[in-house]
């Protein structure tokens, strides 16, 4: 598994939907997916799973909305 | 002077803005104008009451120590234990001048906009706990954005980065232009709620309920739904001002409202609500509370995390607006609010039981109004004379 393909299967997890899967451009906030509590699941699963640290306040909703997007933020992160 | 209360004050503004506006036209840097702008309007907000203003600097002064000693802390160490300290130091005058009225005390540590300015304060310390400030700030930086005079009274509560970005950029004339109309827009739309549909409803309606309701069931009725409205056109027509100023002098403030009165449910409707405090609260509190607890595995259980959350939350939220039985009945209504809503919507996640569509999308936003229109009722205090 790539790395791209790791991070959409940790949102899909967490959004319980396998949407964001094919709909990579999609807006997981506008759509309802994911909220503020979902949003801290997120982090801690890519700490875990990714090992990767994103502090809460660098997660911003406007760029991080949608998995391509996470999936580059994290690529910086990385 | 109170800020945005008088017409004196915006005419005294109008004619400061001026060269601003010019400056900004031409596509010249703001900055130092704006400095010299924000000190003369600063020494207009607060030069009633010495007191106000001693304690307005003894606090700034403070905060500067905090922050600027945190980050030199941080550059080498990072201990939990210093961080919640310096946190709590922060938060220390803020408390002072909630507690001290109710122990009588002469209330020297409250001035105007200390509830807003400590929230910004605080803000610093926690990025930089989190590695996201990194570099010293300089003492202009700082003190420019904590006491940004256009939202020093009642905020929007702006983030420090988001304002750095704002601060240090040269806008194109085009750009500029652009802000310009933008700011004055607000500001007209600011002088319609506030000073006209605000005015009215308090002037014509609420102090004259004693006629117009005919017993007390329909007094208090009357009285939700007035001070409800009142209280959005007053505050966001104050919003409307502080951002518009905002603009015109280069910064893009937050919003505080969006639409509230449509909202679909409890949940959206603290998008939609005075804004930047829901959400500073909803990144600084709830998040960081949940991330501890799920990281720490304390509590494992999801609906109890998220409404544990919720609680710490609005408790906070209702105390931070003062320490009388008003808020906190409204954190607390807020809160059950809030957890009443999760298990709900959790419960219809799997069952679907509420059904979609137009008409029920009218229902809600009608449900949600009076939850949120009784709110209101308790927080006026009202209910509580």
């Amino acid at each position: 598994m790539d790395f791209k393909e790791k991070v959409l299967q940790v949102i899909a997890e967490v959004c319980e939907d396998d949407v964001v899967k094919e709909e990579h451009d999609m807006d997981i906030f506008d759509a309802g997916l994911i909220d503020s509590f979902a949003t801290v699941e997120l982090l801690v699963q890519f700490e875990e799973q990714l090992a990767i640290n994103v502090p809460i306040t660098e997660f911003d909703r406007d760029t991080w909305n949608t998995p391509n997007a996470i999936v580059d933020r994290l690529n910086e992160l990385k | 002077m109170t800020p945005y209360s008088s017409f004196l004050f915006f005419i005294i503004l109008g004619v400061l803005l001026l060269p601003t506006m010019v400056l900004g036209i031409m596509g010249k840097r703001l900055r130092y104008y704006n400095v010299f702008v924000s000190i003369v309007v600063l020494a207009i907000i607060f030069s009633e009451g010495s007191a106000g203003f001693l304690s307005l600097v003894a606090f700034t002064a403070l905060q500067l120590l905090l922050i600027k000693g945190y980050i030199a802390y941080r550059q080498k160490k990072n201990n939990s234990l210093v961080f919640y300290v310096m946190s709590m130091l922060s938060i220390l005058p803020l408390i002072l001048s909630k507690v001290l009225p109710i122990l009588a005390v002469d209330n020297l540590a409250s001035f105007l906009g200390i509830s807003y300015l400590t929230f910004r304060a605080v803000q610093i310390i926690i990025e930089t706990r989190d590695g996201l400030i990194k570099q010293q700030l300089s003492i202009y930086q700082l003190v420019h954005f904590m006491l940004f005079y256009p939202t020093i009274s009642s905020g929007p509560i702006d983030r420090f980065r988001r304002f750095q970005k704002d601060e240090e950029k040269r806008w194109a004339p085009e750009e500029y232009k652009e802000l310009l109309y933008k700011g004055i827009n607000k500001i007209f739309l600011g002088f319609l709620y506030k000073f006209i549909i605000g005015y009215s409803i308090n002037t014509y309606f609420i102090m004259n309920l004693d006629h117009i309701a005919d017993g007390m069931f329909t007094y208090h009725l009357l009285y939700m739904y007035s001070y409800s409205l009142y209280l959005f056109f007053d505050f966001a027509g104050y919003t409307a001002f502080a951002v518009g100023v905002s603009y015109i002098m280069g910064i893009r403030s937050p919003e505080n409202f969006n639409k509230p009165f449509i909202s679909r449910n409890i949940k959206d409707f603290w998008n939609r609500w005075h804004m930047s405090l829901s959400f500073w609260f909803r990144d600084y509190v709830f998040m960081r509370f949940v991330f501890l607890m799920k990281k720490k595995k304390w509590i494992q259980n999801k609906m109890l995390v998220s409404n544990l959350g919720y609680i710490l939350l609005f408790l906070l939220m209702g105390i931070w607006h003062g320490l009388a039985i008003q808020y906190i009945i409204y954190g607390a209504y807020h809160a059950l609010m809030m957890t009443g809503f999760n298990f709900f919507e959790t419960w219809n996640k799997k069952h679907k039981r509420w059904p979609t569509g137009r008409m029920m999308t009218v229902v809600s936003i009608i449900i949600t109004f009076h939850v949120v229109c009784f709110g209101f009722y308790l927080f006026s205090g009202r209910p509580f004379q």
